[in-house]
């Protein structure tokens, strides 16, 4: 996924960094900060204001003072994913959202998602299971997987006797 | 910007954080000095201005991988260097915050600490100025090593050997600040040295820490 980021960013002149924002296996935490220290961190960074709702969407609330450090892996990822929403940015590129979330947020954060998308964003999200998105388009990368070592035949660089070289 | 000032005060000032650690090194430098070298207030005060000096500059050291070792692991560092905010202007709020968590602390403890070494009394003045002037450059120049080692794991040691070298004119001068002032001697030149190394750092070093940054993160 850094591949992707790093490719369209170097691609597309057009499409700044400025509109992409990035969730990985790191979430970004402070785990000395609270829910909503966290929260209003990249709110403010971001200029975006929101940090109630996106800690009502991601199901937060409760959890608002909570430090960070005694929140559980699902926790803290449904923290790490509601920071995508006080960054304002239109395109979200995602590298397994869902890891350690349960069902329940799983299904959460597809709305979170699928608001996203209605309000005219887009997500870029790698992902081993069903997220439950009708709309989204697949690039399954299952028949590209290089399934034993590939020996090519031939020799390497070395041999130029095919006349590649020459 | 100031988010992310009052952030990394936060974290600094919690449990865990750099805050104490540098003054606590500097506190046991003072008190342990006279204590090896023996109470006779000649030798003391003749070593004061070197001594509180270097005590002052390991203490800022200490704590520089902090600067952005922490945000680098737990992945903070990619996001501020995509968030709106140029990573030139996150590399001196960093450096800002951790100049005043160390060098401005160090700075106000340290004609506390100067009885203990016996710092003639025309001494003073010129150790506040000194460190006041030139901390902010061993700051600087402390995130610039830190920005070049932002990915190496356990970059400590990497980043003391690259960082002691540049830090030897801001002592030179420094101490010297506190040596002539202590003997009545007039310390324009030094001081003015001194102030250029800081303003000349603090003008050019966020620049190559952001270039430095932006290698690692790739």
């Amino acid at each position: 996924m850094e591949l992707v980021v790093t490719d369209l960013a170097v691609q597309r002149g057009g499409l700044t960094v400025l509109s992409l924002t990035y969730a990985a296996h790191a979430d970004g935490l402070k785990a000395v900060l609270s829910v909503r220290e966290n929260l209003e961190f990249w709110a403010a960074i971001h200029g975006v204001g929101g940090v109630r709702e996106a800690m009502a969407r991601m199901n937060l609330a409760e959890l608002a003072d909570r430090r960070a450090a005694n929140l559980s892996a699902g926790q803290k990822r449904r923290l790490g994913l509601a920071r995508l929403l006080v960054t304002g940015r239109p395109i979200w590129v995602l590298d397994e959202p869902t890891v350690s979330l349960d069902v329940a947020s799983v299904a959460l954060f597809a709305g979170v998602v699928r608001d996203h998308l209605a309000s005219g964003g887009m997500a870029l999200l790698a992902t081993h299971i069903d997220l439950g998105l009708p709309e989204a388009r697949v690039l399954d990368l299952a028949p590209f997987k290089a399934a034993r070592p590939m020996v090519v035949a031939g020799g390497g660089f070395d041999d130029d006797s095919a006349g590649a070289f020459a | 910007m100031m988010a992310l000032l009052s952030r990394d005060l936060r974290l600094a000032f919690r449990a865990g954080g750099g805050f104490g650690l540098g003054l606590a090194f500097f506190l046991l430098v003072a008190v342990l000095v006279p204590l090896g070298v023996g109470p006779e207030a000649q030798t003391l005060a003749k070593i004061a201005p070197g001594i509180l000096w270097v005590g002052a500059l390991l203490a800022c050291l200490l704590s520089l991988d902090r600067i952005f070792a922490l945000d680098f692991e737990d992945g903070s560092l990619d996001l501020l260097a995509t968030a709106p905010i140029p990573l030139e202007a996150v590399v001196a709020i960093k450096a800002l915050a951790h100049w005043l968590v160390t060098g401005l602390a160090l700075t106000l403890v340290a004609p506390v600490l100067a009885v203990l070494m016996m710092l003639p009394a025309g001494g003073y003045v010129w150790l506040v100025a000194s460190l006041a002037l030139g901390t902010p450059a061993l700051s600087v120049i402390g995130a610039f090593g830190a920005a070049l080692t932002v990915g190496v794991k356990r970059g400590g040691l990497l980043l003391s050997l690259l960082v002691l070298p540049l830090y030897v004119p801001t002592l030179i001068f420094g101490a010297e600040v506190v040596k002539r002032g202590a003997m009545g001697m007039e310390v324009a030149t030094p001081l003015l040295l001194l102030a250029g190394i800081t303003a000349g750092s603090v003008a050019l070093l966020p620049f190559a820490s952001a270039a430095a940054i932006r290698v690692n993160l790739r």
